[in-house]
């Protein structure tokens, strides 16, 4: 089948679609946009995260045909040119990617935080990224990238 | 060659310090773009998808084996099985004891048996299912205690011994005023590292044969992967992909044979890439681990003698066992100080799930066993946790289990002092976020108990028992649009921990250069070695060092008498007649093998240390464990970048707080049960505490900038502190990890 969709403000067409692929599997194999990660492929992870009509979404649990017509944004889609996202930029300077695989969902999610929530309590962040599994780095780091990029968006 | 449309990167970007300072990685920004090539990320044109069929079987005959169906399904391009294996149908780290493919038996649930290259990844997941394969059912052996008995099956030629490590160290008849005695036992960790197992193979028209993948030891695999495929090694081209984790799981082979073989026999690129559920079974696991100790010491709680018998279960194949075996035995009674150990350490041949290496292999089993005894003897004596472990604690001139002498800092009673003396975390807030069960909304603190615990731990780094462990660094200096620009090539792979900052950072301080490229790791350069045992910064971080060291020389050849610090170095003037480049192959000192007999030796590069206190609330009633505080000191010789040292005791300290209360792969009559992140559980942030670390920089004289290995030892230390804090809180004895809700409520 076609799967006709907006991805990062661009209209995009995936043909000869299986009903079966999900939006993750389209973005990665079908359409050049391999940041959102394939990490569990059932939804427990959150390595996959994207924005579906700006809410975050496990990509692996949308069927790709359920994006048709709808408006996705990855990782991919989060820097404006060269210049990074508060968020990506925190997370390079706070020292919270290392292997980094777990990196692109947490960006998204941290970025829809903070869309949310411009100044939430250290609880709050681990209430709202509880649904991101990070292998590497013991999530101290992750937080305090997200402090960082939370004082560095007020700051302007 | 043919490079895929997405390869790895050379890294670019300036290196922003040098040694000794958080320099920002130079693959941040690919990475928190989306932008970075994961192995899984790989991509070309007209490229198949393998997929493969596993025994659902821990021990069984292959009767039959039939591919007709399959291979006649549409969109299937080739149906491989033993048969089809063109080389030696046999691999291994250690010992070559495992089938690419299963021939006429399999020895674990898992076990591949057969191989499908389609043009979509359910075309070939669906093929896999239309293979006939017909088993004769076998008892499995699963008992690791048993194994070794006359009357169970051998599963190999050779029996089921993988090794014996014997450590007699003085004299086993001693005799102490206080004795105290235990069986312990550790359950089957997973390293669950988020990417999984994936690369792409491409065949060359002559014969020969690209691969793109992630691992931990390029030219070790090629080693393995070459013979397999009946090719010379120079005809097996392996690059690095990004690597999502690795934590010893990348050590073995999984899908790289495999891979190779499809697009060799298809003449199509072919991206293989596992499932979470496949990844469960398609690496190795920490080995599981049944225990004895026996602890005697005087009244004032100093060791006397320290007796242990460790049954390592191994599962199917070898794997690195003999290693781990090592490690448990040589390290088997701790950073402690004491005269008379007389350890038996013991890896077994089972048809449990193959296990291999995890962070702190050997080391982590033997803590949980060790510390937990000292526990105890303090108690029996009648002192807290910190004054047995300062009275007993290793330092510079002590003898290890193996009779070494340590020759550098080995503070392990400041290191339990610097723990004891940091801030406590305050009392509960009430805040239900802050409660066992969170927002589950289980308790708001009725049953709720705290403990405080504390653990050390002890690390070799680098290979041991005088293995040659060398690395190899390329370093070309050149003026790029009149810049001087230092390139540096290794095969030494990146897993997450900053290995290519660190290379960076050491030639901007050796060479003076703010321009450092990192280029792709692959086999066209000599050996890095493993990128296990703590050791890559060591040797190739040394590597870098000695061979920008030799590009300097060179360089100062232009211009004798130049008497400036390497910073200073006139580089635009001295490139002016060209470039310079040089390849050293560079090794840490020696160390001897064991003595047979004894056990003893000089076994280890270098030994580490680090420790940890743990706060806990545990929930009696319903035996749920909020860990409210981990805090870490540890040793580390030189930082060689604080932030990227501080991560990894963050990042290990998890991993050991997930083995305390969490992890554990479930494995009955040799079938895993929760091969998935629903039923495998790993720490979340909800999960992790904040952490206080102390960072010790206690200078090793014997090793490059002296630097002290980093990644392991947090991973050690923080399961036992865990699991006294909750002993501590309960008074429960706890003699099983990872400890249940069940141990706690006795239900």
């Amino acid at each position: 089948m076609r799967v006709k969709l907006r991805i990062n403000g661009e209209d995009r067409v995936a043909d000869d679609v299986w009903p079966g692929e999900s939006l993750l599997y389209v973005l990665r194999e079908r359409l050049g946009l391999p940041g959102a990660k394939n990490a569990c492929e059932q939804g427990e992870c959150g390595s996959c995260t994207v924005y579906l009509d700006s809410l975050p979404v496990c990509s692996c649990l949308v069927a790709a045909g359920q994006a048709e017509d709808r408006d996705v944004v990855t990782v991919e889609g989060l820097a404006a040119g060269d210049a990074l996202d508060p968020v990506q930029q925190a997370f390079v300077d706070a020292g919270a990617v290392q292997c980094g695989f777990c990196t692109p969902g947490l960006i998204v999610s941290v970025h829809d935080l903070l869309e949310r929530d411009p100044a939430p309590s250290d609880a709050d962040v681990r209430e709202a990224l509880a649904g991101n599994l990070c292998r590497c780095t013991g999530y101290e780091m992750i937080l305090g990238a997200v402090r960082l990029a939370a004082e560095r968006r007020v700051g302007g | 060659m043919t490079v895929p449309t997405r390869a790895p990167d050379r890294l670019s970007s300036p290196i922003s310090a040098g040694v000794g300072e958080s320099a920002v990685r130079p693959d941040g920004t690919l990475k928190v773009t989306g932008e970075f090539a994961y192995s899984s990320d790989l991509w070309m044109d007209g490229m198949l998808w393998g997929a493969t069929l596993r025994s659902p079987h821990a021990y069984a005959r292959i009767v039959h084996l039939d591919t007709t169906r399959a291979l006649a399904a549409t969109g299937v391009f080739a149906v491989l099985t033993h048969e089809d294996v063109p080389g030696r149908n046999a691999y291994g780290l250690e010992h070559k004891d495992q089938p690419v493919l299963a021939s006429d038996v399999v020895r674990y649930q898992g076990e591949p048996v057969a191989i499908v290259a389609a043009d979509h990844p359910q075309t070939a997941r669906r093929a896999v299912a239309l293979i006939d394969v017909e088993y004769d059912l076998l008892d499995p052996v699963v008992d690791p205690s048993t194994a070794l008995d006359e009357a169970t099956p051998r599963l190999h030629p050779d029996g089921n011994l993988v090794r014996h490590v014997r450590i007699r160290k003085g004299n086993d008849a001693v005799q102490a005023d206080v004795v105290v005695t235990a069986d312990y036992e550790v359950g089957m960790q997973d390293q669950a590292f988020l990417g999984p197992e994936s690369g792409l193979a491409v065949p060359a028209e002559d014969g020969s044969v690209d691969l793109f993948v992630a691992t931990q030891w390029l030219h070790v695999d090629r080693g393995q992967i070459a013979p397999a495929l009946g090719l010379d090694e120079d005809q097996v081209r392996i690059t690095l992909s990004g690597v999502g984790g690795a934590f010893g799981a990348r050590e073995d082979l999984s899908m790289q044979v495999h891979a190779c073989m499809l697009a060799l026999r298809t003449r199509r690129p072919v991206k293989v890439v596992y499932s979470r559920e496949e990844s469960f079974f398609g690496h190795v696991h920490r080995h599981p681990a049944r225990m004895h100790y026996e602890h005697g010491a005087d009244r004032d709680g100093r060791l006397v003698y320290v007796k242990a018998e460790i049954i390592l279960d191994g599962g199917a194949y070898a794997s690195s066992t003999p290693a781990v075996v090592a490690n448990a035995a040589t390290l088997g009674s701790g950073p402690y100080a004491v005269d008379n150990v007389t350890i038996d350490s013991y890896g077994v041949y089972t048809n449990n799930p193959p296990c291999g290496a995890m962070r702190g292999f050997g080391a982590v089993q033997a803590a949980f066993g060790y510390e937990s005894q000292m526990d105890r003897l303090a108690e029996a004596v009648g002192i807290d946790p910190v004054e047995i472990r300062v009275r007993n604690g290793l330092a510079e001139g002590g003898t290890t289990a193996a009779g070494q002498v340590i020759d550098s800092a080995a503070p392990v009673a400041e290191l339990v002092r610097w723990v004891h003396d940091l801030p406590m975390p305050p009392p509960s807030s009430g805040d239900l976020r802050s409660m066992p069960g969170g927002v589950s909304n289980s308790t708001h603190g009725e049953g709720v108990v705290r403990g405080v615990g504390y653990g050390v731990g002890i690390k070799n780094i680098c290979f041991s028992e005088g293995f040659d462990d060398y690395s190899t660094a390329r370093v070309r200096l050149e003026l790029v649009a009149g810049e001087p620009v230092a390139s540096v090539h290794t095969s030494a792979v990146e897993v997450g921990q900053g290995l290519v900052t660190l290379l960076a950072q050491i030639a901007r301080t050796e060479l003076g250069v703010q321009q450092v490229t990192i280029e792709p790791a692959d086999t066209s350069v000599g050996s890095a070695g493993s990128t296990s045992a703590s050791r890559q910064t060591y040797v190739t971080g040394g590597a870098v060092q000695a061979v920008c060291q030799q590009v300097r020389k060179r360089l100062l050849e232009r211009r004798p008498g130049y008497v400036g610090s390497p910073g200073d170095m006139p580089l635009r003037e001295l490139l002016v007649d060209g470039p310079v480049e040089e390849t050293v192959e560079w090794r840490h000192r020696p160390t001897t093998p064991l003595d047979p007999e004894t056990g003893q030796g000089s076994p280890h590069v270098q030994l580490a240390f680090a420790a940890h206190r743990a706060v806990v609330d545990v929930d009696t009633e319903l035996g749920l464990v909020k860990v409210v505080a981990l805090d870490c000191a540890q040793d580390v010789g030189r930082a060689m970048n604080p932030q990227a040292v501080v991560g990894q005791i963050h990042g290990g300290s998890a991993q050991g707080l997930g083995l305390a209360v969490m992890e554990e792969i479930q494995v009955v009559d040799g079938l895993l049960r929760n091969p998935s992140f629903t039923d495998y559980l790993i720490p979340t942030i909800l999960d992790m505490p904040p952490m206080q670390v102390e960072v010790l920089e206690l200078a090793d004289p014997h090793a490059p900038y002296g630097l002290r290995g980093v990644g392991e030892p947090p991973t050690i230390s923080s399961t036992p502190a865990i699991v006294a804090a909750i002993r501590a809180a309960t008074g429960l004895e706890l003699t099983r990890i990872p400890v249940r809700p069940e141990h706690l409520t006795g239900t």
